[in-house]
């Protein structure tokens, strides 16, 4: 019986921001919310542990607004139980404070095997939240990972580095993050959906965990955010047109010669 | 927590060599903007021999430690090395190589110093306050943020040709050998399996021709090749072509690559944001792609409506007459 925890966040679809050309300020209100990708890859990889294993798998989420709906769609994957720590106080946290409000809650969750992470999350992309809960919580970590096994207190990983694949042993507990390529992560069947609607979240407030309204936020953050602009685009968007392919691929080389970019 | 205070040096280190030096080129203008130190951190077994090279190439001091835990490169280590000379010494401000190793040991260095770390950074800079402006993209490549950091040492992270190194120079530098008390590794490798790396490195290449999904066949790869051999270029891929199809192993996006050559060309290539973000900095934009509402035409300098499987053949032959 395994006891495994998968930290979800949920990001903004950045695929779904809009920009305002003028002020080139991007606009986060209504853009849509989801289960960041390799959060998501990282419950699969929980759930199908437990269901190879036999056990539980918790999810936890430390969020500045309400992300119910987030983690019915975790319960519905497989989750068995999700705890939403969330308090409008955590907005503008860096990942120095999320890092340690994740850790306060995981302490409070019992002994476990594993903690499963995201290689990164899809809208800050920083990669330190899983490497920063592992300082805090004293564990082992594995990071970029590939492909995952877990037998009796041996974690054994294979990591996708920029020049090797590294496979690495170490003890449980320990934390693992996953890239995208260890699974294809389920669709829920309506059958999960409807199952998912009777399984508990537990709401959690900074309070409920001990942590001080100063330790939070933008108060409790080292990283202060100045301004955040899109960047601006210069492209020209000019259109080869022709009779022919030929005549359009002529053209495109001739002006590829002409830029200087081709050719010595 | 420490508040940003007196400086006392700025700080780099990277297990890659390449990039240390350039973190050291950086650094040494950040540092003089600061009227501080610039001091690169060795850690490794018998090193100190290359403590000179990295001042020839900016570093006012180097500190080294010498150990055979260094070996492998696993977080712990280095993590308990650079974390407590950071508090014997205080920088005022610490840059680490972006690769995936210094990016976790990064995370729990700053942890442990209980500061701030930003990511990634390809925007680095002094502000009239001496604090270091760091900025980098978010959202999937939609905005560039820039951040500071109230508390020291004020931790950044830079990834390769970001910033350039300095000439090398013959210079005069410290070199202080330091014993930390180094953790242990705390996992163990079973097997490392060597990636093949390209030719040259994607970085460098001159002219990237790039494909996306619209390449349906892995052998069809073989045009998007003849085309990059005309050119003097190299062949690049995008995520899901790695990820869903497996056919590759590293791609140029955010999460991959980040690439600025003088010519990037893509191939059937839709051009979601991630993507984009890491050619974003290259000369000319060249796209290629059957749907004229593709999302990468509105970041190209030349549009090709059309069938890559028909266009680039072409494009091969055009090049090929005109450059005789």
């Amino acid at each position: 019986m395994v006891k495994i925890i998968a930290c979800i966040k949920q990001a903004l679809d950045v695929t779904e921001l809009k920009v305002d050309s003028a002020t080139r300020q991007v606009i986060t209100v209504n853009a849509p919310r989801k289960i960041s990708d390799f959060d998501k890859n990282a419950l699969e990889e929980a759930v199908r542990l437990k269901e190879k294993l036999g056990g539980e798998v918790i999810v936890v989420t430390v969020s500045p607004e309400d992300a119910t709906m987030t983690l019915r769609e975790a319960l519905a994957m497989g989750a068995d139980k999700a705890y939403m720590v969330s308090d409008p106080s955590f907005e503008k946290s860096d990942t120095l404070v999320t890092s340690h409000i994740l850790s306060e809650a995981i302490k409070k969750l019992g002994e476990i095997d594993l903690i499963l992470c995201g290689e990164a999350s899809v809208d800050s992309y920083s990669a330190q939240v899983g490497p920063r809960l592992a300082e805090r919580l004293g564990v082992p970590q594995i990071t970029y990972v590939r492909k995952l096994n877990l037998e009796g207190n041996i974690v054994t990983a294979e990591r996708s580095l920029e020049d090797c694949y590294e496979t690495v042993r170490a003890k449980t507990p320990a934390l693992v993050t996953v890239t995208a390529e260890i699974n294809e992560p389920r669709i829920p069947s309506l059958m999960a959906i409807m199952k998912a609607t009777k399984k508990e979240i537990v709401a959690w407030k900074a309070g409920d965990l001990g942590i001080l309204q100063e330790k939070v936020g933008e108060k409790g953050s080292a990283i202060q955010v100045t301004e955040v602009l899109a960047p601006k685009v210069e492209r020209r968007k000019i259109v080869i047109k022709g009779e022919t392919v030929e005549e359009i691929a002529e053209e495109l080389a001739k002006a590829l010669i002409k830029e200087g970019v081709v050719g010595r | 927590m420490k508040k940003v205070g007196e400086p006392k040096g700025v700080w780099v280190f990277s297990e890659n060599k390449d990039l240390m030096l350039e973190l050291l080129g950086k650094g040494s203008e950040l540092a003089n903007k600061l009227q501080t130190e610039l001091a690169a951190v060795l850690l490794g077994q018998n090193v100190e021999n290359q403590a000179g090279e990295l001042i020839g190439y900016g570093a006012d001091k180097v500190y080294v430690v010498d150990s055979h835990l260094f070996k492998d490169l696993r977080a712990e280590p280095y993590v308990s090395a650079l974390a407590s000379l950071a508090k014997q010494y205080e920088p005022e401000a610490l840059l680490i190589g972006s690769t995936k190793r210094g990016k976790e040991v990064a995370a729990r260095i700053a942890t442990r110093l209980e500061t701030g770390c930003v990511p990634d950074c390809t925007h680095l800079s002094i502000d009239e306050n001496g604090r270091l402006l760091m900025g980098r993209m978010v959202y999937g490549g939609n905005a560039v943020a820039t951040h500071f950091s109230r508390v020291k040492p004020q931790v950044a992270t830079v990834p390769q040709r970001a910033f350039e190194k300095l000439g090398h120079r013959e210079r005069k530098g410290e070199i202080v050998k330091v014993d930390a008390e180094l953790e242990n590794p705390r996992t163990e490798i079973v097997e490392v399996k060597e990636i093949e790396a390209a030719k040259v490195k994607i970085e460098e290449a001159k002219v990237v021709i790039a494909g996306g999904r619209g390449v349906e066949k892995k052998e069809d790869f073989t045009i998007l090749e003849e085309l990059a051999e005309t050119v003097g270029g190299q062949v690049a891929y995008t995520r899901p072509l790695c990820e869903d199809r497996k056919w590759f192993t590293d791609w140029v996006g955010l999460s991959g690559h980040k690439i600025k050559p003088a010519l990037y060309v893509g191939c059937g290539i839709s051009g979601v944001i991630q993507h984009v973000a890491g050619i974003r900095e290259s000369k000319v934009i060249v796209a290629i792609n059957k749907d004229p509402e593709a999302p990468i035409f509105d970041v190209t300098d030349y549009v090709v409506v059309g069938d890559l499987y028909r266009i680039v053949p072409a494009l091969s032959a055009a090049l090929k007459k005109l450059l005789k």
